[in-house]
């Protein structure tokens, strides 16, 4: 395949012959080098989703060690020191490093095949963001096991998690890993936004945007707004304890609460971040087996904005009872409030759609109905626990945890199996196993609700969140081994997931190009993609364009000797120029490394980032180093 | 009589829901709260309810087929009717919710001269408590325990001697967080003589599960009673097993941490020791208070609440028979 200087276009060439030349210009470099210079989007989303799924188990493990803890009174498997460090553990992982990288990822590899294109519009951003990620969740992690890891609880309140409270470097960890998640997740927000912009399939007007990809545009934007503030929290948290700085020192002029302000503007949107996503994954999964368009699509778009909007006005309902005037507190708990009104019209377009849908009984249908039933519960108490005064109640107890549970694993984490289960297929070719998979939904429903309702209860009846005992005479010990006993029933279904990909990557059914005949553009291609993801840019000729004509139409003239992806306009999706899009290479790794070691040096000494420049400045000079090509200077 | 009192309430309460529960209320104030919960939980309950009815009758519904459903006029405008009223009914109903909760808060600020101020200092596990009042004898110290009269609002001022906690007495009220470089205010009032437990509810490190405090809401003359005797200083031993306590409390670190009136024991670290033998538990609710726990807690302060600030002290057998016979009398 010698055609550097010939302008090859795929309107002159045989399928076979395209084929042939599409892979040889999108794919890897063989061996190992090419794994770790990889910048497809596919590759690189498998690898984010399949390591935030790691991080699952390992936040689930954490979380079985403490219900083990729990199960009786005054139990002494665990002590307080180590207990502190797995529910701070159990609460980061799941937060920084599991729920939110799972859904942006999962983004990350389905977004281009939703809209139409062969890459993302930052690839080499995108690889960087995987290592960065991926080396602060070890970090976290590694520090854990040599008793190191932080234990101030995943949201890190000061004065405990400040200099004087918080001893040895912990807390410095975990501010740390912060700055590792923001880094990674913004680059990610970043690319998703301009990757859904600008680089559509002709025909993709705003209206014809798969809901999966809005949630993911919503999502992103939500993370652009919203993280740099949790980063000027840690930030300003590691200052306090390694440079001597006094923001958060009230004796020295500074603001206990003023963390608690910056963390929860961060805080709130993020639990956004991850049930927005998560019903994304609903409205695709809905149409596709309900055998219907989406009912009120334009609600459901509007309703995903609302919820963004009004994410970044509720934070201050997680501080009530600290003190804060009480008018104030009011308009909190009404727009916390309000925020179920988007809420409820997505669940009332969803059940409008099953209503006369043709319904398919799969596996990812039956993760929808327990995702419902299960998320109304958590937005009902949310409901609760959003009123001032019942709040001063149940606040920082069981309550709470059985509430954003209900929320987080009923809300999110229920979709991302269905979710599982409806793109497995498209992501490795071979179908789960359908009896496996319903037996995985059944496990997880009761194990999940065994778990997390009878916790309503007993914050009801006054025990306390992060206590890591109690004692014999409270009476909440039967009800405590019940949770107990449900966490692992609950664990079990995942563990059973676990064999079911691991049965069919084996040896189980192929999937084919559409197994769902579902009506998104992913599914215009063969299962797995191939490294170009599409031999043609497909023409969008509607929400589910492949129900609309049996042969998608297709767009033609892209170069086939060299990179090159089609620019849309943003609102008609009209074809607007031939960008060229970067070849493999190692300066993500080489930058992500360098970046690693300066964050994790800057625990020790703050000269760290001032020599850390050194390597950085390296790595992005070896990075955007000129190619030599005029379009690429221009 | 207290110790008595807290020995039984504590297994006649357990497995109960009244020990420390929030729909067991014994005040205007957390009564309202427990109302406003129930009904909160009644309408939420029926949203279940309906959802969960509208998904039955999803599968009921059940058709068969491939091919995608035909857009149907109708049955889009009567949907589009249904979910305009549903709709309507969610904002109507957080509509009332906010009002009621708007009402419900307003409702706790009590404006009554006649208060009792007492001054609660959360630390690292246990509660710091002074009797406010204008004329400076009239103050004293205790710890991990407070007395109410019945009937009488009294105004807590909360605030935080090392990190954040939280007060919360579910059975009397909703709770409030006490943070250091602030002051917090919370009233609570008890309608019926009774013993009440409550906990730190803000992660606080180490021991947060062992930061209990307890509430005796009594008659105004029992109150006066235990006020009178809180205000004198500790008496003179006389035993002579006692009087050796005294002097193995004040020879070892003990006196550095904890005040002990009327003698010279003066440290702030700790608790006020002043009548410990009056006060129904030690170490924040961690144990009752008898000569055997006492001891326990004595030979080995980490082995009952691991982190906690007590360190353990060398004492003989002997030593620590005499200290227990001291503290025990300081009533």
């Amino acid at each position: 395949v010698n055609s550097k200087k010939q302008d090859v276009r795929d309107t002159d060439l045989a399928p076979a012959d395209l084929d042939a030349r599409l892979s040889h210009v999108w794919g890897d470099p063989p061996g190992i080098w090419g794994w770790l210079t990889t910048v497809d989007h596919k590759a690189i989303g498998r690898r984010y989703v399949v390591t935030a799924l790691i991080f699952l188990c390992l936040g689930g493990l954490s979380a079985l060690v403490m219900r083990l803890q729990l199960g009786t009174p005054e139990n002494k498997l665990v002590g307080p020191d180590l207990y502190n460090q797995l529910f701070t553990m159990h609460g980061s992982t799941m937060m920084f490093l599991f729920a939110v990288p799972v859904m942006e990822t999962m983004g990350v590899y389905l977004v281009p095949l939703m809209i139409g294109t062969r890459t993302v519009a930052f690839p080499r951003l995108n690889a960087f963001s995987y290592w960065v990620y991926l080396f602060g969740g070890a970090m976290l992690w590694i520090a854990f096991f040599v008793n190191t890891g932080p234990d101030a609880g995943w949201f890190s309140y000061v004065p405990l998690a400040g200099p004087q409270y918080g001893i040895g470097k912990r807390s410095d960890i975990w501010a740390q890993m912060i700055t590792y998640t923001e880094v990674s997740g913004l680059a990610v927000a970043v690319t998703s936004i301009v990757t859904i912009f600008k680089m559509r399939a002709p025909g993709m007007t705003l209206d014809r945007i798969p809901l999966f990809v809005w949630a993911a545009l919503v999502t992103s934007f939500m993370i652009v707004f919203a993280m740099p503030a949790v980063m000027v929290s840690s930030t300003m948290l590691i200052l306090d304890r390694l440079v001597g700085t006094h923001f958060f020192n009230w004796a020295e002029g500074g603001d206990v609460l003023l963390y608690q302000h910056l963390f929860w503007f961060f805080g709130h949107p993020e639990v956004y971040f991850i049930f927005i996503p998560a019903t994304g994954i609903v409205s695709a999964i809905i149409p596709a087996f309900a055998r219907q368009k989406m009912f009120g699509y334009t609600v459901l778009v509007l309703s995903l904005f609302g919820t963004g909007f009004l994410a970044f006005g509720l934070w201050v309902h997680h501080m009530f009872v600290t003190g804060l005037p009480r008018l104030g507190e009011s308009f909190f708990t009404a727009s916390s409030m309000a925020v179920a009104i988007p809420s409820g019209l997505q669940i009332f377009c969803w059940i409008a759609t099953l209503w006369d849908g043709k319904l398919k009984f799969n596996t990812p249908l039956l993760f929808v109905f327990g995702f419902i039933l299960n998320f109304v519960i958590g937005g009902l108490s949310g409901v609760m626990v959003a009123s001032v005064p019942i709040d001063t109640q149940v606040h920082d107890t069981y309550f709470v945890v059985a509430h954003f549970h209900y929320v987080l694993v009923g809300g999110a984490v229920f979709p991302l199996l269905g979710g599982i289960y409806y793109w497995f297929p498209k992501f490795y070719g071979r179908m789960l196993n359908e009896r496996l998979g319903r037996w995985n939904f059944w496990l997880a429903m009761v194990g999940f609700n065994l778990t997390f309702f009878p916790m309503h209860i007993l914050g009801l009846m006054g025990m306390p969140r992060r206590v890591y005992t109690y004692q014999p005479e409270m009476g909440w010990g039967p009800m405590n081994m019940l949770v107990t006993i449900g966490a692992f029933v609950f664990f079990a279904s995942f563990l059973l997931l676990a064999f079911n990909v691991w049965r069919s990557l084996r040896d189980g059914q192929l999937a084919g190009g559409n197994p769902w005949n579902a009506g998104t553009l992913e599914w215009a291609t063969s299962s797995p993609p191939p490294a170009y993801n599409f031999a043609h840019i497909p023409v969008c000729t509607g929400r589910e364009p492949l129900w609309q004509t049996p042969d998608t139409p297709v767009a033609a003239g892209l170069r086939v000797d060299k990179r090159e992806v089609l620019v849309t306009t943003l609102v008609d999706g009209e074809p607007d120029l031939r960008d060229s899009s970067p070849e493999p290479s190692i300066w993500p790794l080489v930058a992500a490394v360098a970046t690693s070691v300066t964050l994790l040096a800057s625990i020790f000494t703050p000269w760290a980032i001032v020599w850390g420049l050194l390597p950085v400045g390296a790595a992005l000079t070896g990075w955007f180093w000129p190619k030599g090509t005029k379009e690429d200077e221009s | 009589m207290k110790r008595l009192l807290f020995l039984l309430a504590c297994p006649s309460l357990s497995g109960c829901s009244g020990w420390q529960s929030a729909l067991d209320p014994h005040s205007a104030g957390a009564v309202q709260l427990a109302n406003l919960f129930w009904f909160f939980l009644a309408v939420c309950t029926f949203v279940w309810l309906l959802v969960g009815a509208a998904l039955f009758a999803v599968l009921r519904r059940r058709r068969v087929g491939e091919h995608p459903v035909e857009d149907n006029l109708a049955a889009t405008r009567r949907k589009t009717t249904v979910i305009s009223v549903l709709t309507a009914m969610t904002v109507a109903i957080l509509t009332v919710f906010t009002l009621l909760s708007f009402y419900a808060t307003r409702g706790f600020t009590w404006h009554d001269t006649n208060t009792l101020t007492i001054k609660i200092t959360g630390r690292q596990w246990w509660w710091d408590i002074e009797y406010q009042n204008m004329d400076p004898q009239q103050v004293f110290q205790t710890a991990n325990e407070i007395h109410i009269p019945v009937g009488r609002p009294i105004t807590l001022d909360l605030e935080a001697g090392d990190v954040i906690h939280s007060f919360w007495v579910p059975n009397l009220m909703g709770k409030q967080d006490l943070i250091p470089g602030r002051t917090n205010y919370l009233t609570i009032m008890a309608d019926k003589p009774g013993l009440y437990r409550g906990q730190c509810a803000e992660f606080c490190g180490l021991e947060h599960a062992h930061m209990a405090i307890l509430v005796f809401a009594e008659s105004q003359t029992a109150f006066d009673q235990w006020r009178y005797q809180q205000l004198s200083q500790a008496k003179a031993p006389g035993a002579p097993d006692r009087l050796a306590g005294l002097k193995v409390f004040l020879s070892h670190p003990c006196a550095s941490c904890h005040t002990i009136g009327g003698t010279d024991a003066g440290g702030r670290m700790g608790p006020n020791l002043t009548h410990f033998g009056a006060r129904a538990t030690i170490a924040a609710g961690r144990v009752p208070n008898t000569a055997r726990d006492l001891d326990v807690w004595l030979r080995d302060p980490q082995g009952l609440k691991p982190g906690a600030n007590m360190p353990k002290v060398d004492l003989t057998r002997d030593e620590r028979t005499q200290l227990v016979a001291y503290l025990e009398g300081l009533k």
